[in-house]
């Protein structure tokens, strides 16, 4: 047995369940959290600029450990954005239902965890004036970037996913956009949200070269989450590090990314469709559901992947590989290895249970897990392998100074921060898409 | 005021659907169809032949592919050969240069189809005679329209009406120009 699909609201209920967040004042909860998260995002910013007036060295990177909580923290926030392209991508090429009312805010996630994920690598080049070197600009100087570098791949990949994410978040916005448009008594309001909506109409002239965008672009993003996360992986694979040199790195990576993204897009709904009542009919445990079991295959093939990965090391004999496996879990890190496996691939397993699933109080608290997880497995690829390097001369270990923590809360506060103005000002749900599956719905029953 | 179309309300979609159908057996010029969710199988009822942005999107892609490929390779192999890990600088470098390839390639055609789409359904075009019209800002909730532009040669303001009428449209009404 399984949680049941809501039944459809008429079109007019939609538009009065998710405009009216929009329009009523914002409640209480939400102006204190904007205060809690704005602070934390001017933490966030202080500390950065404590870190380029200053030097990288007030992060704990150190000689052994080039690559610490800064590159730990973009692969975690990364990965984050997967399930938000999962969700509105690969979900819509193959016709899941379900995905439409949480494609929207999983989207928008998708796109502020890029922002968070986006400031690591720019501040990590120690002198951050000089990223613009990285785009190939024609210069005085002749000089062109290398683009056999890891570092120039991810900067095609991470930008090329940020304006696609968002290019296809605003696209879909474009008919909401007007609903709102159409409905607001400001003039401000009217004015700003007569821009957005760029005049839409809602004429079929226009839906279907909307609806042949909407496709191609839904069929142009499903290649380009796979390769971001691979490309990511890749700042690891075409190393010669010991424990990163491995082909098994991309599929490994998507399918940690996916996973953690998923926890993620819980961990947000879950308390934002408790604080909004009339979003509940909309996002029900039949959604909720469903994400559990997406965690549960995810889970479950992360496990597979760690389990080949020592299969592999064993089996391909190389020593080099064998002491870094062996330093990575019975080394200093060891305890994050093994907190590793029982965060992301132990707990989910609990959602082989449907009442583990049906209860949405016990879904956040499992899915704090694998966000747990998540960040560990990249910490003890990152951290865990570089204080293990070849030479024993150079082992060392790495502590994270009050600036890498303090800019990595700030990070979840930005994010948040962000997302909160999102709820506030934009529909959260897609309407128009809602109300064509009530349509299918009814058509559906009728026949 | 000069009258830009004649518009008229139906109950839903699939009244809408008919309704199409038969206009456009009638032969009217220019009119089309205002829904709060694009209606499936509208295109065919209008007439209408599959949108362009396919092929748009592939020359887009193309375009891309060709871009990162030449830069790339103007670059490493002509333009500041750098000796990087030792890889070699020419046409042997070609995997390393498959990420840029890949990614250039998605968001060209991305940007096509997005700008592509903006241009073919004429956005942003931010005001419009139909804005007017005080019962169109149902479209965007709940409301079904069919609009049918005047002017067509064929057809006077008065049989726009009747046609409108014979296909279950309701609050049959002008829209009119802007000044």
């Amino acid at each position: 047995m399984t949680a049941n699909e809501p039944p459809p609201y008429t079109a007019d209920a939609v538009t009065e369940h998710v405009c009216s967040i929009i329009e009523t004042a914002a409640p209480r909860w939400w102006w204190l959290a904007i205060c809690v998260t704005g602070s934390m995002t001017a933490l966030c910013f202080l500390c950065l600029l404590y870190l380029v007036s200053t030097g990288v060295g007030v992060w704990g990177n150190n000689n052994a450990t080039g690559w610490a909580w800064d590159v730990t923290n973009f692969v975690f926030w990364i990965g984050i954005g997967h399930a938000g392209t999962l969700i509105s991508a690969v979900l819509f090429l193959s016709r899941q239902r379900w995905r439409t009312p949480i494609h929207r805010a999983a989207e928008a996630m998708t796109l502020f965890a890029v922002i968070c994920a986006a400031i690591y690598p720019a501040l990590h080049l120690g002198r951050a004036w000089m990223v613009w070197f990285m785009p190939p600009i024609p210069n005085s100087n002749a000089i062109w970037p290398n683009f056999r570098s890891p570092l120039q791949w991810d900067m095609f990949a991470i930008g090329t996913y940020f304006t696609v994410s968002f290019l296809f978040w605003y696209t879909g916005l474009i008919p909401d956009l007007a609903t709102v448009r159409d409905r607001c008594r400001g003039k401000i309001r009217k004015v700003i949200y007569g821009f957005l909506a760029l005049g839409w109409r809602g004429g079929n002239r226009q839906w279907r070269h909307f609806a042949a965008a909407y496709l191609l672009l839904a069929g142009l993003s499903t290649p380009l989450v796979l390769s971001v996360h691979s490309v990511v992986s890749c700042d690891f694979a075409v190393t010669v590090v010991p424990g990163w040199h491995t082909t098994l790195f991309p599929p490994y990576f998507v399918a940690g990314a996916i996973f953690g993204g998923f926890a993620m897009v819980l961990t947000i709904l879950i308390p934002v469709r408790a604080l909004y009542p009339p979003l509940q009919g909309l996002v029900s445990t039949f959604h909720v559901d469903k994400m559990c079991k997406v965690l549960l295959l995810t889970g479950s093939l992360i496990g597979y992947c760690y389990a080949i990965e020592l299969f592999t090391v064993w089996y391909g004999g190389n020593p080099w590989e064998q002491s870094a496996f062996r330093e990575r879990i019975f080394g200093p890190y060891g305890w994050a290895f093994a907190s590793m496996v029982f965060c992301n691939v132990l707990v989910p397993q609990l959602f082989w249970f449907q009442a583990a699933r049906s209860h949405l109080l016990w879904v956040w608290v499992i899915v704090q897990f694998p966000n747990v997880g998540m960040w560990l497995e990249r910490f003890v690829i990152v951290t865990g392998t570089l204080t293990r390097g070849f030479l024993p001369s150079s082992w060392g270990r790495f502590d994270p100074t009050w600036v890498d923590i303090c800019t990595f809360a700030g990070t979840f506060g930005l994010f948040a921060f962000l997302f909160l103005l999102f709820v506030r000002w934009l529909p959260m749900i897609c309407m128009f898409e809602v109300k064509a599956d009530a349509a299918d719905a009814q058509t559906e029953a009728t026949l | 005021m000069r009258t830009h179309a004649i518009a008229a309300e139906l109950p839903d979609a699939g009244a809408l659907l008919r309704a199409a159908r038969i206009i456009r057996a009638a032969g009217v010029r220019h009119w089309d169809v205002y829904s709060p969710y694009p209606i499936a199988g509208m295109d065919e009822a209008m007439g209408l032949t599959a949108s362009p942005l396919g092929r748009l999107a592939f020359f887009g892609g193309l375009a891309g592919f060709l871009g990162a490929t030449s830069l790339q390779f103007a670059t490493t192999a002509f333009l500041y050969p750098l000796d990087a890990g030792g890889m070699p600088n020419g046409i042997q470098s070609l995997p390393v240069l498959f990420p840029i390839i890949f990614e250039s390639t998605i968001l060209a055609a991305a940007l096509i189809t997005v700008f592509g789409m903006f241009l073919l359904s004429r956005l942003p075009r931010l005001h419009h005679p139909l804005f007017d019209w005080h019962r169109f800002r149902g479209v965007s909730n709940d409301k079904f329209f069919l609009v049918l532009e005047t002017g067509d040669p064929n057809y006077s303001e008065q049989a726009l009406r009747e046609l409108l009428a014979s296909c279950g449209g309701a609050q049959i009404s002008p829209v009119y120009e802007d000044e």
